[in-house]
């Protein structure tokens, strides 16, 4: 019945030799990764209990953002007659769902993920990392399978991956992910003290899907009174969001319309080749925009770490 | 000797908030009354505790015991001054807190077991051990959601007393379990401080630290008010008096003692 501590004792130093150190847990983000195994577990179980009882499961994470794209489609594409200007307006459209969606995903979980863990927070000691970090980790693997059906739409109408590409791509992704821990972390502390947070938050995603070039293409804003407006002009790629859903355009998107017209609106070809296409379609210096963003992101997610820290010792009592 | 737990002028404040939303407390501050107030939960708590130890922390209802506890725990950070501990922590303090509803008795098991710092190996050569003690039976792969309350305190206990640790903290009422279930845990807390380990013990009643423990500490409104022997601990708390539990039967194992000590804790 019982475990004998010795033999099972996985304590490679003795206990005399460990230091004597706070039991309040306070490795942030480096601790949750040593972690992993926890972390692990969390993940899989915020996979499972969101689906729990349903009978379509998974499928449901491919449903909302296929009827959001098709109602875009719809409207924008034939209603307002984008698709006819604009070549694979779809692929431009659907590249952009996909990052926007992965982030407010994350953010929104994230923002929820220390209140809805309340019971352990309250009780049990680990890094508080772990909860934010986890619902990241879950927003990653229900986007996913968008990834996939982005793949398989834009193979179809004939992408042909380039290397700068997909460096763009991967650095789109990584924008997101970085950008989107690091907002989980802030709101999710913030959001302890006072639930505005998760209202101010699901105001702020309204906002999301009309600040990213997603149902307009990037020239028609640079061409525009606003977008020839310098100031206006820097303040709108100064969002990493916008940086992130670009470099995923240039990644999937722009491929697929070499050589077809519409650049940069109807009556003219695109280039043959993707690295000369250019402004306006793209802004100029979109990879080091993408690498100043990812570098910014960090910066934020350092910063967010630094206030959750000093925020955290009063989770448990403000519960 | 080898010290385990230290509290070094340890103090936590309370802030009670009794307004929350901007109309509440606009109105309140019109009203000049006052929108927050703060207590010391803990008031400047010093002591040592050296390793295999095994002590009683008494004291009354909202003398800051429990908060003294999650501060060594390390759900609460002080306020001012320092807790310092060496070695793993574990115990029976909020057992199934980290449950989910959702998930089965064995994925519980796992997750909660990862929580309090155990390996996958370590869970899986541990895990028949737990099963065993928990006593669920064919429960163990239906959600939690659905067992009895009993089934639901067992398994926490089973997995916290199967967490190896150096020092074991304990709040928490054993009252839970029936009887067969409470001697099982009251054995096995025995056997957990005969490993060695250090011992935090936070109770009511009288009989159990006398048998457990072999120092006693007892908060007074966040005070520490005593720390020495545990007789003339439980003689400081005025406790000798007032409980039947502690004259009748002292040292004697008889039915009405073990229920006595058991059901104290509430």
């Amino acid at each position: 019945m019982t475990t004998q501590a010795d033999p099972s004792r996985t304590q490679p130093v003795p206990l005399a030799e460990q230091p004597l150190a706070s039991p309040f847990a306070g490795g942030g983000l480096v601790e949750v990764f040593r972690r992993r195994y926890l972390l692990k577990l969390l993940v899989r179980k915020a996979v499972r209990s969101r689906y729990q009882g349903s009978v379509l499961g998974l499928f449901w994470s491919y449903i909302q953002p296929l009827v959001r794209f098709c109602m875009y489609f719809f409207v924008i594409g034939l209603v307002l007659g984008l698709h006819k200007n604009l070549p694979n307006f779809a692929i431009h459209m659907f590249a952009a769902i996909v990052g926007v969606h992965f982030f407010t995903e994350t953010f929104s979980s994230g923002t929820r993920s220390i209140i809805s863990n309340k019971a352990i927070v309250r009780k049990m000691a680990m890094p508080r990392e772990m909860f934010p970090v986890a619902a990241v980790i879950t927003s990653a693997i229900n986007t996913f399978p968008q990834l996939v059906i982005l793949f398989v739409g834009s193979l179809a109408v004939g992408w042909k991956p380039d290397p700068m590409g997909l460096l763009a791509g991967v650095l789109g992704i990584a924008i997101v992910i970085v950008l989107g821990t690091a907002l989980a972390l802030l709101f999710s502390g913030m959001n302890v003290f006072f639930r505005d947070f998760q209202n101010i938050v699901q105001t702020f995603m309204l906002f999301t899907h009309w600040i990213v070039p997603m149902i307009y293409p990037f020239y028609k804003l640079a061409q525009s009174g606003l977008g020839r407006n310098t100031a206006f002009y820097d303040a709108y790629l100064s969002n990493p969001l916008t940086v992130a859903v670009l470099l995923l355009q240039r990644a999937f998107w722009i491929p697929t319309t070499l050589g077809k017209r519409g650049y940069p609106g109807p009556g003219r070809r695109f280039p043959d080749n993707a690295s000369d296409v250019g402004f306006p379609v793209l802004p100029h210096h979109y990879m080091l925009l993408g690498w100043g963003m990812l570098a910014v992101s960090l910066v934020i997610l350092v910063l967010c770490q630094m206030v959750f820290r000093s925020i955290e010792g009063k989770f448990a009592e403000r519960l | 000797m080898v010290v385990s737990i230290v509290a070094n002028d340890a103090s936590k404040i309370f802030k009670m908030r009794y307004h929350r939303t901007i109309k509440q407390i606009t109105i309140a501050a019109m009203r000049k009354q006052k929108i927050s107030d703060s207590f010391l939960a803990v008031n400047d708590v010093s002591f040592s505790i050296e390793q295999g130890e095994s002590v009683g922390l008494m004291g009354l209802n909202g003398s800051g015991k429990s908060t003294l506890l999650k501060l060594i725990n390390g759900v609460m950070k002080p306020d001012s001054g320092e807790i310092l501990t060496r070695g793993r922590i574990a115990g029976l303090i909020a057992t199934g807190a980290g449950f989910h509803a959702q998930l089965t008795g064995r994925d519980n098991v796992y997750l909660n077991a990862a929580i309090l710092g155990m390996s996958e190996a370590e869970t899986n050569r541990k895990f028949d051990a737990i099963v065993e003690f928990a006593d669920i039976g064919k429960f163990l792969d239906t959600p939690v959601g659905n067992y009895s309350s009993g089934m639901f305190a067992r398994l926490g206990f089973a997995v916290a007393v199967h967490t190896d640790s150096d020092i074991f903290l304990i709040d928490e009422v054993l009252a839970v379990g029936d009887k067969p279930f409470k001697q099982k845990c009251l054995a096995r807390m025995q056997e957990i401080r005969d490993e060695g380990r250090t011992m935090l013990y936070v109770s009511h009643a009288a009989a159990s630290v006398k048998r457990m423990c072999d120092r006693v500490l007892v908060l007074e409104k966040g005070v520490l008010g005593y720390d020495g022997p545990v007789q003339e601990g439980i003689r400081y708390l005025h406790y000798e008096d007032s409980e039947d539990d502690v004259g009748t039967s002292e040292g004697d194992d008889s039915e009405n003692e073990s229920d006595g000590e058991l059901g104290a804790d509430i």
